[in-house]
C-alpha cells in the first residue's frame, strides 16, 4: 500500500490517541521501524497488521476506526491539503460526489503510483446517490462513509449516510441529500492553498 | 464567408454558461456584451458601451492602434489580451467574426497565470465553464505543492539520517581501517570484560614530506600501504584503527609480553621503510611508536594509557624518529619533571 496511505494511518492514530498508542500499534503490528515514509511503498500485509493492531489497541471495531479514519483525513488540521484537494472537485457537495466517479485518476495525477479504489456514482432519485466501492480489500466503504461525512459538513449540506454491505464484491453505499444549505460550511477559496 | 460563425442562437445565456470569460465588439469599436466571469473582473467598471481600444491591450500581436479593422484582421489567431487598468493579468484570446452582425466574438482564457487571477479577482468553480480546464490547473499546483513539500521533509530526514549513520561507522574510509570511535569501543571492552590487552600509538615520520613533495594522492597510497603493513602484522582479534592524518593505535588483544609488543614494533617500522611506488616516484616514509600493556597497571584506565603511549611517542621522535618506545616507570618520571620544569 502506498506510503501516503499508510502514514495517514499512523498520524490518525498518533493526532487521535497519541504517541504512545501509535508506538504500541506501531510495535504490536511488528513493523521493525517507528515512521512509514509517505513517498514510499509498503507491503500491503504491513497496513493490515497495523490496522489490526489498532483496533485492539484502542478496543474499537473495524469499521468504526476505519470511519474515523475516513473523517479525519479531511478534517484534521494537519490534513488540510487533502480537504482543499477534495474541494476542488466541485462547488457543491453534490458535484464533489460526481467527482469521486474519477477519484482514483485525480489521484493518480498527484502522485503517480498513488492507487485508489474505483468508485461508481449512480443517481436513484433525486438527492438519493449510490456508491460502489470496487477495492482489492474490504473496508474502504466505511473509510468513504467518514470523508463523505466529513466533507458533508464541509460544505454545509444535510446528507445520511449508510453502508449498505457488499454486492457482488463491491461495498455500497447509500447518499441521501436532505438540505443542500442546512449550514454555511467551510470557507474555500480556490487561491487559497499555495500563497 | 470564410472564418465567419452564426452567432443566431449564441444569445447571453448560452454564452455565459460556454464562455463566460469573453465579449462581443459591434463594428463601431464598443463592447456591445460581456461574459459574466469577465464582467465579475472588471471589478465594478461596466465594459458595455466603452470602446473595446479604452478598456484593454493587446499584448500579442502589438498593436497601438487598434482599431475594428485590424482587430477583424486578427480574427484566428492566438491573442495576448489583458486589462489597460490592471496589467500583469495577461489573458489568452481568440477573435472570430460573426457572419450576421458583423461583431467580433474575444473568448478569453488565463492560461498560467490562471493562479494569480483567481487570486486577484476571487474567482471561485462557477466562474469558469464546465469545461474549462483551469479548475484542474489549480488542483494539480496544489497536488504538485503538497508532495514538493513532502518530498523536501522526507529529504531532510534522509540527510539526517546519513549524517547520523555516517557518525556511527566505525571504518576508515581511505585505508578500510577501523576509526578512533571502534578503537574506543574495542579498548571499553577490553577494560569491562578485564581482558589483557597491548597499545601501541604510530605516527608516521617524513609522511608530510611525501604529501608536499608528491601530492595528495601519494599521501593517500602511503597511508594504504601502512594499514596493509599493519594488517599483516596484527591478528584477526587485534584492532588497528586510523586515528589521525597519518597517526594510528593498535590494540593487541590477550595476555602479551612487553618483549614481543617491541619486537612487532621494531617490524612495523622496518616494514613502513619500505619505499611505495607512486607514478614513478619511490616514497619514503619511517614511524615513531610508543606502546604499553594493561598489565603494567593495577586497574588500566584508558585516558591514562593513551597519555602514556603519547609519551612514549614523543620520546621515540625525540630520539631522532623511526624508534621504538616502551611505557616504563623511568619514562613517566622524566615526563613528569619535564612537565614540572615547564611549568
Amino acid at each position: 500500500m502506498h506510503g501516503l496511505i499508510n502514514r495517514s494511518i499512523q498520524c490518525f492514530i498518533r493526532d487521535t490517541y497519541g504517541p504512545a498508542a501509535w508506538g504500541d500499534v506501531a510495535l504490536a503490528a511488528k513493523l521493525g521501524f517507528s515512521n512509514f515514509e509517505s513517498l514510499m511503498t509498503y507491503d500491503d500485509e504491513l497496513t493490515f497488521a497495523v490496522i489490526d493492531a489498532a483496533c485492539l489497541r484502542l478496543d474499537k471495531p473495524r469499521d468504526t476506526l476505519l470511519e474515523d479514519l475516513g473523517t479525519y483525513l479531511c478534517s484534521h488540521p494537519n490534513l488540510e491539503p487533502v480537504r482543499r484537494l477534495l474541494r476542488f472537485g466541485g462547488g457543491t457537495f453534490s458535484e464533489f460526489l460526481c467527482s469521486l466517479d474519477d477519484l482514483d485518476e485525480r489521484a493518480r495525477l498527484a502522485v503517480s503510483d498513488l492507487e485508489l479504489p474505483n468508485i461508481e456514482l449512480y443517481r436513484e432519485g433525486p438527492g438519493i446517490v449510490s456508491m460502489y466501492c470496487e477495492a482489492s480489500y474490504t473496508g474502504f466503504g466505511h473509510l468513504m462513509v467518514g470523508v463523505l461525512r466529513a466533507m458533508a459538513d464541509d460544505y454545509g449540506t444535510l446528507a445520511l449516510l449508510e453502508h449498505m454491505g457488499i454486492e457482488e464484491g463491491r461495498e455500497v453505499l447509500s447518499i441521501r441529500m436532505l438540505d443542500a444549505g442546512f449550514s454555511s460550511g467551510r470557507e474555500f477559496s480556490l487561491a487559497g492553498g499555495v500563497a | 464567408m470564410a472564418g465567419g460563425i452564426d452567432l443566431i442562437g449564441l444569445n447571453s445565456d448560452v454564452l455565459d454558461v460556454v464562455m463566460p470569460i469573453s465579449l462581443v465588439i459591434n463594428p463601431t469599436g464598443r463592447i456591445s456584451r460581456v461574459g459574466r466571469t469577465l464582467a465579475k473582473m472588471s471589478q465594478g467598471e461596466d465594459l458595455v458601451g466603452q470602446k473595446f481600444s479604452d478598456s484593454f491591450i493587446l499584448h500579442r500581436p502589438r498593436s497601438c492602434n487598434m482599431t475594428f479593422g485590424i482587430l477583424k484582421g486578427i480574427t484566428g489567431q492566438k491573442l495576448r489580451v489583458g486589462f489597460r487598468n490592471s496589467p500583469g493579468i495577461m489573458m489568452k484570446g481568440v477573435l472570430v467574426e460573426e457572419r450576421i452582425s458583423g461583431c467580433l466574438l474575444l473568448n478569453l482564457s488565463f492560461g498560467f497565470l490562471v493562479f494569480e487571477a483567481v487570486q486577484k479577482y476571487g474567482l471561485t468553480n462557477d466562474d469558469f465553464a464546465q469545461t474549462d480546464l483551469a479548475i484542474e490547473m489549480l488542483y494539480l499546483v496544489e497536488a504538485k505543492t503538497a508532495v514538493m513539500d513532502e518530498s523536501r521533509r522526507l529529504n531532510g530526514r534522509l540527510q539526517l539520517a546519513r549524517e547520523e549513520a555516517e557518525e556511527q561507522a566505525s571504518t576508515d574510509v581511505l585505508t578500510g581501517l577501523k576509526n578512533r570511535r571502534a578503537m574506543e569501543q574495542g579498548l571499553a571492552r577490553m577494560r569491562d570484560e578485564q581482558t589483557p590487552f597491548g597499545l601501541m600509538h604510530l605516527d608516521l615520520d617524513y609522511f608530510k614530506t611525501v604529501n608536499d613533495t608528491f601530492g595528495h594522492a601519494a599521501g593517500d597510497v602511503v597511508l594504504q600501504a601502512a594499514a596493509k603493513v599493519l594488517l599483516e602484522e596484527t591478528r584477526e582479534q587485534d584492532i588497528v584503527a586510523r586515528v589521525g592524518g597519518d597517526e594510528f593505535a593498535l590494540m593487541f588483544k590477550g595476555p602479551i609480553s612487553p618483549e614481543k609488543l617491541s619486537k612487532i614494533a621494531k617490524r612495523i617500522v622496518t616494514r613502513l621503510e619500505e619505499p611505495v611506488m607512486f607514478e614513478g616516484n619511490t616514497c619514503r616514509i619511517s614511524g615513531s611508536i610508543g606502546f604499553t600493556c594493561s598489565e603494567f597497571y593495577d586497574v588500566p584506565d584508558l585516558d591514562q594509557m593513551l597519555s602514556h603511549v603519547d609519551l612514549a611517542l614523543y620520546e621515540s621522535k625525540d630520539k631522532g624518529r623511526a624508534c621504538t618506545t616502551m611505557v616504563t616507570p623511568a619514562l613517566l618520571e622524566k615526563a613528569k619533571k619535564a612537565h614540572e620544569i615547564m611549568a
